[in-house]
């Protein structure tokens, strides 16, 4: 048994997830929501299971490091992150239906992962030979995860609340009527920031010490350093705006989907772009 | 002061501690800082993009500072607004959330009965004094030990949890600002540098990029040796350099022949040098050949410093032309050192041959009488260091350190105040909480549902 068999049923099972998901917020089925976010699990511990064992693949073939260390394994981490903020997120608040607008996250991850991306276990290149590496990772992965899980609530709190304005204040039908109320779905997109602000910032941090301890200079405005402040100035707005008469609500929620889309190009947009000091993560 | 200054001054204050000011800061910081992320910042700015320009955008770009846009007069105007802004916030509120974290309200009146979200209310039988015993002793219990007070034969208990997660905000925001002192502290005290030392040599003075006079450092650093080695793949494995510090030409116990690589520096009186980059020293490498000669059978050694070229014994001769030290980046089936060299026999026509280290048979190919055998170069590299001095860096991380902290204070405590009046007969509960309405409402209504059991 392989990592990559792994990955290919962990895909399979995000897809399957996502499609049940669908059906539930057609349905409002209370089984098809079990069974859709039960999918969501089970492909989420395959992929841990698929995760040590590409860990101990790499220990195999004599390179041993942590599978955070090219842009497929980061891919793919990430996929496993925004799971497991879902998770946290469905088991604490019992809103289940958000999963219809975060998996898909996971799925086109991995997904596009496995479709378009060099999958090769490779030996870390001197600048990445650092304990600091699992740390940075970790916490920066985990940070965008809870973004992404606030962005697809922040889209749910977008097509609700454009619907109420329009029908006024009559309950709205159809496939909206299943999602929860729009004050509920605002709280939601504040919690999973609260989630994900402190670990950005840690993620920052942790990248401005090691480059500190490694290049001697903990911030050199490099455009990958610059897009993750971007992207910690654009939350930080998020947080005041919450306390903000006349920013609550739907400006909240645009400034999430916002910082989602600056999050993404942070990550993925910067590598392919733009050059800087972060080039191997985009091999 | 006349009112229409004082209507200024005012305006002015409540202009800096707007938060919609904030918000604009911070959504303007986070979108000028895109420019720096497109253009190309000095000190690498390539020439060639610069060429590419038209003259009035280079003019433009040069004006509005886009080739340093970090360091630029309207980045740091905002940057200082939004301290400003910040210190304005934290001054107007900060009292009064002090005042709520160091004078805790211990009596519920009607007055504060009324504002809370949260109040039950329940009767109960017995003396005043003696439910008050056993409130006392039930909330110390199950929530936080409360403060008794009497007034005017009615016993009130206040009890509260994590009241300094109040101040998690300003913890925050005073973090920023030791971050910025730390900044300062740097770039005014310290400096950023680089040094190039050929293996061998040492050097006592650094270079600044941005072309300042050099530094010197008052000590002098020698490089020992300088290697780098490759994975299989012909992806850099490491980069080592061996340093020693000499301090009036001699070495420093403790400070000989240590090794630095990518991700472990080497420090010495506050000024650490990082391993960076590395290259040939330019003094000309010196090639080693063995020739041998099939019909005499004779072997010779043969020595050839680069850009020279070398007699063959019994006449023509050898240059070399191109060497690296590692082949299998060109070819990766091959391993080892390689050299292109250019063989000019006597009265012939020069001809192309590359010879490999570990392919000691390979020029037997070429047929001829002399086989010649490539046996590695001696060949002077550099290291490249950055050199820094930061004694700011430490601020710097106390602001972090700050930061994570007061962003934990701010977001995953609350602060919980739960407040009892007990009067012959009846008790009157009242709570609040800074954060999470919903998961106080049902602690607070579990410790009411337990109160009551009490009696």
């Amino acid at each position: 048994m392989s990592s990559s068999m792994l990955f290919n049923v962990t895909t399979f099972s995000y897809m399957v997830s996502m499609i049940i998901f669908f059906a539930f917020l057609a349905t409002k089925n209370k089984v098809i929501g079990l069974t859709a976010s039960s999918a969501a699990y089970f492909g989420f511990v395959i992929q841990t299971i698929a995760i040590i064992l590409r860990w101990k693949e790499s220990y195999a073939m004599g390179h041993g490091h942590a599978p955070l260390s090219n842009l497929y394994e980061s891919v793919v981490f990430f996929s496993w992150t925004i799971i497991l903020i879902y998770a946290l997120i469905e088991i604490k608040y019992k809103y289940r239906i958000i999963g219809a607008f975060v998996v898909p996250f996971a799925f086109m991850g991995m997904a596009g992962a496995q479709l378009f991306i060099n999958s090769g276990i490779e030996p870390l290149v001197p600048a990445l030979q650092s304990n600091w590496l699992l740390y940075h990772v970790i916490t920066c992965f985990l940070g965008y995860a809870a973004f992404a899980v606030a962005c697809g609530i922040s889209i749910m709190y977008l097509i609700k609340a454009r619907q109420e304005e329009a029908a006024g204040n009559a309950p709205a039908g159809g496939i909206i009527a299943s999602f929860p109320p729009c004050k509920v779905l605002d709280d939601l997109n504040y919690r999973a920031i609260m989630i994900g602000f402190p670990l950005l910032t840690l993620g920052i941090v942790t990248g401005a010490a090691w480059a500190s301890y490694a290049w001697g200079t903990y911030w050199s405005w490099d455009p990958k350093e610059t897009w993750s402040l971007i992207v910690w100035f654009i939350y930080a707005a998020f947080l005041h705006a919450r306390i903000t008469r006349g920013w609550v609500g739907k400006r909240a929620a645009i400034l999430s989907v916002f910082g989602f889309a600056a999050t993404i190009f942070c990550y993925l947009g910067v590598n392919l772009l733009l050059s800087g000091l972060h080039s191997y993560g985009g091999g | 002061m006349t009112t229409n200054k004082r209507g200024f001054l005012q305006g002015l204050w409540d202009f800096f501690c707007s938060l919609k000011l904030s918000i604009s800061l911070l959504i303007l910081l986070a979108v000028t800082s895109i420019i720096g992320t497109v253009i190309p910042q000095m000190p690498n700015v390539p020439p060639e993009y610069l060429r590419s320009l038209s003259s009035n955008k280079v003019f433009l770009y040069k004006n509005l500072g886009f080739f340093d846009m970090y360091h630029s007069w309207w980045f740091i105007l905002l940057l200082y607004l939004l301290t400003v802004n910040l210190v304005a916030c934290s001054i107007k509120r900060l009292p009064r959330v002090w005042k709520i974290v160091s004078e805790p309200s211990l009596v519920m009146d009607s007055g504060l009965e009324k504002s809370l979200s949260l109040t039950h209310e329940f009767k109960t039988p017995g003396d005043v004094t003696a439910i008050r015993d056993k409130m006392t002793a039930f909330r110390k219990a199950e929530f936080a030990s409360p403060v008794v007070t009497e007034v005017a034969g009615e016993y009130h208990l206040f009890a509260q949890k994590t009241p300094y997660c109040r101040l998690g905000v300003y913890v925050v925001h005073f973090s920023i600002i030791v971050i910025f002192i730390g900044a300062i502290l740097g770039s005014k005290l310290g400096y950023k540098a680089f040094a190039n030392i050929v293996e061998g040599t040492s050097i006592s003075t650094v270079y600044n990029p941005r072309g300042e006079k050099p530094i010197d450092l008052g000590f002098a650093v020698k490089c020992e040796k300088f290697s780098v080695t490759f994975y299989d793949t012909g992806a850099p494995k490491e980069f080592k350099s061996i340093l020693t510090i000499l301090e009036n030409g001699q070495p420093v116990p403790g400070y000989v022949n240590i090794p630095i690589v990518v991700n472990s520096p080497l420090t010495y009186h506050g000024i650490t040098f990082y391993q960076s980059s590395y290259g040939p020293a330019g003094e000309g490498a010196v090639f080693h050949f063995t020739v041998r000669d099939k019909k005499a059978g004779t072997k010779s050694d043969l020595t050839v410093r680069q850009g020279e070229t070398a007699q063959l014994p019994g006449g023509g001769n050898l240059r070399v032309l191109e060497a690296v030290p590692e082949v299998k980046m060109y070819m990766p089936q091959l391993s080892g050192a390689a050299a292109r060299i250019e063989i000019t026999p006597a009265g012939g026509a020069p001809q192309q041959v590359t010879l490999f280290q570990n392919y000691p048979q390979f020029d037997e190919q070429r047929g001829g009488d002399q086989v010649i055998t490539y046996g590695g170069a001696d060949e002077k590299f550099y290291t490249g260091l950055q050199v820094a001095k930061d004694p700011g860096v430490w601020v710097v991380w106390l602001g972090c350190t700050l930061m994570v902290l007061g962003i934990c204070l701010a977001f995953f405590f609350s602060h919980k105040r739960i407040w009892l009046r007990v009067t012959p007969g009846r008790v009157v509960a009242g709570g609040s909480a800074s954060k999470n309405p919903a998961g106080f409402q049902i602690l607070f209504d579990d410790l009411v549902g337990k109160l009551k059991k009490q009696q």
